[in-house]
């Protein structure tokens, strides 16, 4: 044998690493101490730790609740430091549906509870065993929020009913038929009014698919899509409101109507915030696939849409919703303040979403689209099959930070006048009652933002870690 | 890489070239941007056959095949493909898509669906399959390519090989008269090269119609009936694979040879 002839006898057996590296000293050793500046920096952080919380700690265990103005609350502290969160118990209500209607409340509630059943069918698709015990929870939580905000028993059974309807597995798929029928009834319940203005304008969608159903077979997808539009917006602007008016003098669907200039607080910010992200997705994507298009103006106008809107400030876009908009408009227009705002939101938000979604179009390797253009998928079912699955999912970290951003931006409709939860601040602050009042309030307007855009970044986790298909 | 990777014997009886022609191209010509890829390219191909195109890297072979099912635009001559000539009318290419399986160098399967569900995309969506029959007719193929038990995974958990068997099969669900190879082994170790040429041996030995760009010389004097060899965008020479190599004609033809097989 020569000297570099060599021949294993028998594999090696596999030993566990030594204590050092595992378990919780391996850990700290890996983590916290694993060089002299690494130690260092550990023993900065909790001096720092140790004083905010010091100075923080005793502030809020000397809470009090039970006050009603802030002197009265400062008599109850005798000078000590302590937050004085009376002024959330006094104004939450305030704080949650703005001016709307005390003894209307339950609409607005049953809106947001509502919501929740028209959104779980599309984000868990099928629930998860801990979702469905979560679900659970969120209905008698629903229930005893309709309760205390008084509710007649057919709005709690018509929650109680759509709930549950989600256990029911053969339900659960149809129950998506409820989130397209979703954005109807919140209107109907936050505005009031008679029903069957609601239900005409959902029939002008009705009548354009059925007539889309009836032309697309004989005349081809673009004219039986023209067409149906077409008649779609006459129904709307010509026989829409009259058909209305007939029907509610035959049978009267009311509800006391509520101005939009008494909606506010977190309600109002959930409104918008749900519609300018349910809206700005779609929009975004066909923005999106408008800006990869070869049609020379398709993409023209989608570029300059979206360089535009993201060129401008959201506030100046408010400011025209709210003031400009009604001098372009003919005279007598009533055109609502939340609606447009809803729109601009929506506008806003969707030209952010479409460069976001276009970074996941690009981030695609050219053979999916050979693979599908060669499986003989037209464009569409390309885009819908392939496409659009792979990209939104490569996208949704993006997509998330834009619908938190959006959400979070709802505040700035304090400032033409909307009094959302940060306005309400201000003029909460403007009561004799509570003038001087800060931390507490912001404190808690802070933790409530953070509970919902929490919720969203945990949820798109969850469904990047849902859509793995790696090893 | 002279010798064919796999040992499996050839039966070369069900290999019949009928007098039908599938594939018709007519001096065609394409251009990238001014660099002029396919120059005069005149081919027909015979129901049955199985072509090899071979050819130095940059010589148009892919673009050639690319151009049959449309992923690549031709702005000049005929191509003609089953009896329908390629244009920009939409229908026509969707027509000849469904007839035209392909399979990629980089397999591209879709990895956000199961393996099943690569393969029954198409026909449901663009045959029109009810989902069942759709499934039974996956499994087949995926029988066939020898990864039935692997139906249920994404693409991202298995080996190269087996992707691009899934892949052979995926195209081969939509019930294709013409395969098209880009280069589908060129991509795979060499452990793998094996399962994806017996895939393709056996594919051949049912009589389908298949052109094949490979470096796999093997395959193509076992499997072919006809070597093309492309040099600048032109055939250079075409022939039977045995003339082809051992008395090749054209003075680049021979270099190729001699690098190719040369170790």
């Amino acid at each position: 044998m020569s000297e570099q002839s060599y021949v294993r006898d028998e594999m090696l057996p596999e030993l566990p690493p030594p204590a050092t590296e595992v378990g919780v000293i391996g850990w700290m050793r890996e983590n916290l101490f694993s060089g002299w500046l690494n130690t260092i920096l550990t023993l900065a952080g909790i001096v720092i730790v140790y004083f905010a919380v010091a100075a923080a700690l005793p502030w809020f265990l000397n809470s009090v609740w039970n006050a009603n103005s802030l002197s009265e609350c400062r008599e109850i502290l005798e000078g000590e430091a302590g937050a004085c969160w009376g002024v959330i118990r006094d104004r939450f209500n305030q704080l949650m549906f703005g001016f709307y209607p005390h003894e209307e409340q339950w609409r607005p509630v049953l809106a947001f509870v509502l919501l929740f059943v028209a959104i779980a069918p599309i984000l868990f698709n099928p629930m998860p065993l801990e979702m469905k015990i979560a679900w659970g929870g969120f209905i008698i939580f629903g229930l005893w929020l309709l309760w205390i905000t008084g509710a007649p028993i057919l709005a709690h059974l018509a929650f109680l009913v759509a709930g549950l309807a989600l256990y029911y597995e053969p339900w659960a798929r149809k129950m998506l038929f409820f989130s397209a029928l979703y954005p109807f009834i919140m209107v109907w319940l936050m505005w009031g009014g008679s029903a069957w203005y609601v239900i005409s304008a959902l029939l002008g969608f009705v009548i354009g698919y059925l007539i889309y159903r009836l032309l697309e077979p004989i005349m081809g997808f673009l004219i039986a899509v023209i067409v149906s539009v077409l008649v779609a917006i006459g129904w709307w602007f010509f026989l829409a409101a009259p058909f209305a008016a007939w029907m509610a003098g035959i049978i009267p669907l009311e509800l006391t109507p509520v101005e939009s200039r008494k909606f506010g607080g977190l309600m109002l910010s959930v409104m918008l915030g749900v519609t300018g992200i349910v809206g700005s997705l779609p929009l975004g994507i066909v923005l999106a696939l408008a800006r990869q298009s070869d049609l020379l103006i398709v993409k023209t106008i989608s570029v300059g849409f979206i360089e535009f809107i993201r060129g401008v400030p959201l506030i100046t876009l408010l400011f025209v919703a709210s003031t400009l908009l009604n001098i372009f408009l003919p005279p007598g227009t009533e055109f609502d303040i939340i609606l447009r705002v809803m729109i601009m939101v929506t506008l806003f938000a969707s030209a952010y979403m479409a460069e976001v979604i276009r970074g996941g179009l690009a981030a695609l390797p050219r053979g999916q689209y050979e693979a599908a253009d060669a499986l003989g998928l037209d464009y569409w079912k390309a885009q819908r099959l392939i496409i659009m699955p792979q990209a939104l999912k490569i996208s949704i970290p993006g997509i998330v930070s834009t619908f938190i951003g959006l959400f979070k931006d709802t505040t700035l409709v304090s400032i033409i006048g909307l009094l959302d939860m940060l306005g309400l601040a201000n003029a909460i602050r403007a009561t004799t009652a509570w003038n001087g009042i800060i931390w507490e309030l912001y404190i808690f307007i802070a933790f409530v933002f953070f509970i919902f855009c929490f919720a969203m970044s945990r949820y798109s986790m969850y469904l990047e870690r849902k859509l793995q298909t790696g090893h | 890489m002279s010798e064919l990777a796999t040992e499996r014997q050839v039966d070369r009886s069900k290999m019949r070239v009928s007098d039908e022609v599938a594939i018709d191209i007519v001096n065609m010509n394409k251009w990238y941007g001014s660099f002029h890829v396919l120059r005069d390219i005149n081919l027909t191909v015979n129901r049955g056959e199985r072509i090899v195109i071979a050819g130095p890297s940059g010589s148009g072979k892919s673009t050639l095949i690319r151009c049959i099912n449309r992923l690549e635009e031709h702005q000049k001559g005929q191509i003609i493909v089953d009896g329908t000539e390629l244009s920009s009318d939409l229908k026509n290419i969707d027509k000849i898509r469904r007839e035209v399986g392909m399979v990629f160098q980089h397999f591209n399967l879709f990895p956000h669906l199961t393996i099943l569900e690569n393969c029954t995309l198409a026909p449901i969506w663009v045959r029109k399959m009810p989902r069942k029959e759709a499934e039974e007719i996956a499994m087949h193929f995926l029988r066939k390519v020898k990864i039935p038990e692997q139906a249920d995974k994404y693409p991202g958990q298995l080996s190269g090989g087996q992707q691009q068997r899934v892949a052979i099969a995926r195209s081969l669900c939509m019930k294709p008269r013409i395969m098209l190879f880009d280069e589908p082994t060129s991509a795979l170790d060499p452990e793998m090269i094996k399962e994806v040429l017996d895939t393709m041996i056996e594919l051949a030995e049912e009589g389908m119609t298949m052109l094949v760009v490979t470096h796999e010389m093997g395959f193509a004097r076992k499997v072919a009936n006809r070597v093309i060899f492309m040099d600048q965008g032109q055939i250079v020479e075409q022939n039977e694979p045995e003339e082809f190599f051992n008395n090749p004609k054209s003075e680049r033809t021979k270099l190729f040879l001699s690098q190719i097989l040369g170790h």
